[in-house]
């Protein structure tokens, strides 16, 4: 093994293991920051020694016990060790051996929780949605801050900043590190699942650049969705969604075109969609219903996607069917673009006027004057209604606003088409 | 990025079955990979295969067992990770429980 071939396997490793190493250390010393670092730590003792003495038999535990011990040198060091302690929940007892093999213990068990809560932490509603973003990404996705910066265009030291920031915030606000007493769970797991569907999103349709997708954000989104559907089972927003993020997932191989030029869901070759991340998605969703509660938004937004993933050709598409799940989710979360949805369903199972009656009522909708799906999709209806000349104003108007290029000239094509 | 592990072997072999602590092992390890989110698919295959050829569009079906088969995928596994490192780390998990043998690990193009 060259050292660059041990550089890479050390960094699988890192990757794999780094967010249960982190969530034990937070538990011990009660500071994310501070976890984080004693895990840096470890991993720099690893690039260190590893390319010499080889990768040890279990890496993840050298790493681990690595972290361990450094973690045990601090609190003696800040004399710290008693009340850290006391807030582990065990009884004092005497002589050094005794209290690392306790802290071994309380590191031990429940490391599934210990993500658990490292999820709850970093998506901590006191944090602003960037620093969520980036903080999740950074200590659950094992994510470096310029991997980050990368995949969310924006500077290096940006990321670096609201990493650091949203730390001391979590350290100055004494935000416990626990799984949030069922009083405030729901609030919480929706900002979780908010996160990681914010995240899913931006490398689902990149909103700025020539990049369509970044399919590594989508990738990390979909595995965290997918450990915290195991972590909290008997939650079926987190099922719903993992499985509106299968199911979207599935369709990655056909949403582009040889070029590049995005495809829309009625145009894809559904032979290119991933039935296994189908399968997975509708398995996902027959969780989330199992249970027995009211839907919620995600499942709600899974089951539609489910109807696209069970027609064989768009033809077969059950646009009543998603139409009725958009009306619930408008019920549930009242929003111009789900209207827009709504508008677009009805237009496909009751004719283009109808779906073009709800798209104009949206018109004045202050939050859609930027959203080029507005304009869009009416002119899709108006093209329909054969009125063309509305339908290439209506396409223009969308290619100005899209800030996606490709998708630009799509708009602009059908334009020159509904000209003719 | 998907990755097929496959364990290789002579399907016709009769070894011991395994013991049961390693069956304990090998449940906890599917159950951890499964938590994390990586394994997608796992399974043992049939020792007794057909074997089909295609020459010259004249195609040819023959059921095994194949006495020459020593080294048939005998189990595979379908992951979802994100380096190839991370497969070959993963794979060394997998064989650290199960002993002696061996395997292949290829990255999964398409659909």
């Amino acid at each position: 093994m060259t050292a660059s071939d041990t550089h890479r396997a050390i960094d699988a490793v890192w990757r794999l293991e780094s967010a249960r190493i982190i969530a034990g250390l937070t538990r011990m010393m009660r500071d994310v920051g501070v976890a984080e670092e004693l895990a840096q730590d470890a991993l720099v003792v690893a690039l260190e020694k590893w390319p010499e003495s080889g990768v040890p038999d279990n890496p993840g535990a050298w790493l681990m016990a690595t972290a361990k011990h450094r973690a045990i040198d601090l609190l003696r060091r800040n004399k710290r060790l008693e009340t850290k302690q006391e807030q582990l929940g065990r009884e004092l007892e005497t002589g050094q051996d005794a209290t690392e093999a306790e802290i071994d213990a309380a590191l031990d068990d429940d490391v599934g929780d210990d993500v658990l809560r490292l999820m709850f932490i970093s998506c901590h509603p006191v944090l602003s949605t960037e620093s969520r973003v980036a903080l999740t990404l950074r200590l659950l996705g094992g994510l470096t801050t310029d991997e980050i910066a990368r995949a969310f265009l924006v500077p290096e030291p940006t990321v670096a900043q609201r990493i650091v920031r949203a730390k001391r915030t979590l350290s100055k606000k004494q935000i416990p590190f626990e799984v949030p007493p069922e009083a405030e769970r729901a609030a919480r797991l929706s900002s979780v699942l908010e996160v990681l569907y914010l995240v899913f999103n931006e490398g689902y349709s990149a909103t700025a650049g020539d990049d369509w997708m970044r399919p590594a954000l989508c990738q990390e989104a979909l595995r965290l969705g997918r450990v915290l559907a195991e972590l909290a089972p008997k939650e079926p927003e987190v099922h719903g969604l993992v499985a509106l993020m299968e199911i979207q997932a599935s369709r990655s191989a056909a949403r582009t075109g040889p070029s590049g030029e995005p495809i829309p869901l009625l145009e894809q070759n559904r032979g290119r969609w991933d039935q296994l991340l189908i399968r997975r998605g509708f398995a996902a969703l027959l969780r989330a219903e199992g249970a027995g509660a009211p839907l919620g938004p995600y499942v709600l937004q899974g089951a539609i996607a489910a109807c696209h993933a069970q027609a064989r050709t768009p033809e077969e598409t059950d646009w009543a069917r998603i139409a009725t799940l958009y009306q619930a989710l408008a019920h549930l979360t009242p929003s111009p673009v789900v209207e827009l949805n709504r508008a677009v369903a009805l237009g496909m199972a009751f004719g283009p006027a109808q779906g073009l009656e709800l798209a104009d009522r949206l018109v004045g909708e202050p939050a859609l004057k930027n959203y080029h799906l507005l304009p869009s999709v009416r002119a899709d209806f108006l093209a329909r209604l054969g009125r063309s000349g509305e339908a290439r104003s209506e396409y223009e108007r969308a290619a100005a606003l899209t800030r996606n290029e490709r998708e630009r000239q799509v708009l602009l094509e059908r334009a020159a088409a509904s000209a003719s | 990025m998907r990755f097929l592990l496959m364990t290789t072997g002579d399907p016709q072999a009769t070894g011991t079955p395994p013991d049961e602590n390693l069956m304990i092992e090998m449940g906890k390890f599917i159950e951890e990979m499964t938590q994390a989110g990586v394994l997608l698919a796992t399974g043992g295959l049939d020792p007794n295969g057909v074997h089909i050829k295609n020459s010259g569009g004249e195609i040819t079906v023959t059921d095994g067992p194949f006495a020459e088969a020593k080294e048939a995928v005998v189990g595979f596994a379908l992951i979802d990770v994100r380096s190839k490192e991370e497969a070959i780390e993963l794979s060394k998990r997998f064989w650290k429980i199960v002993g002696d043998g061996e395997g292949e690990i290829r990255q999964v193009f398409g659909p």
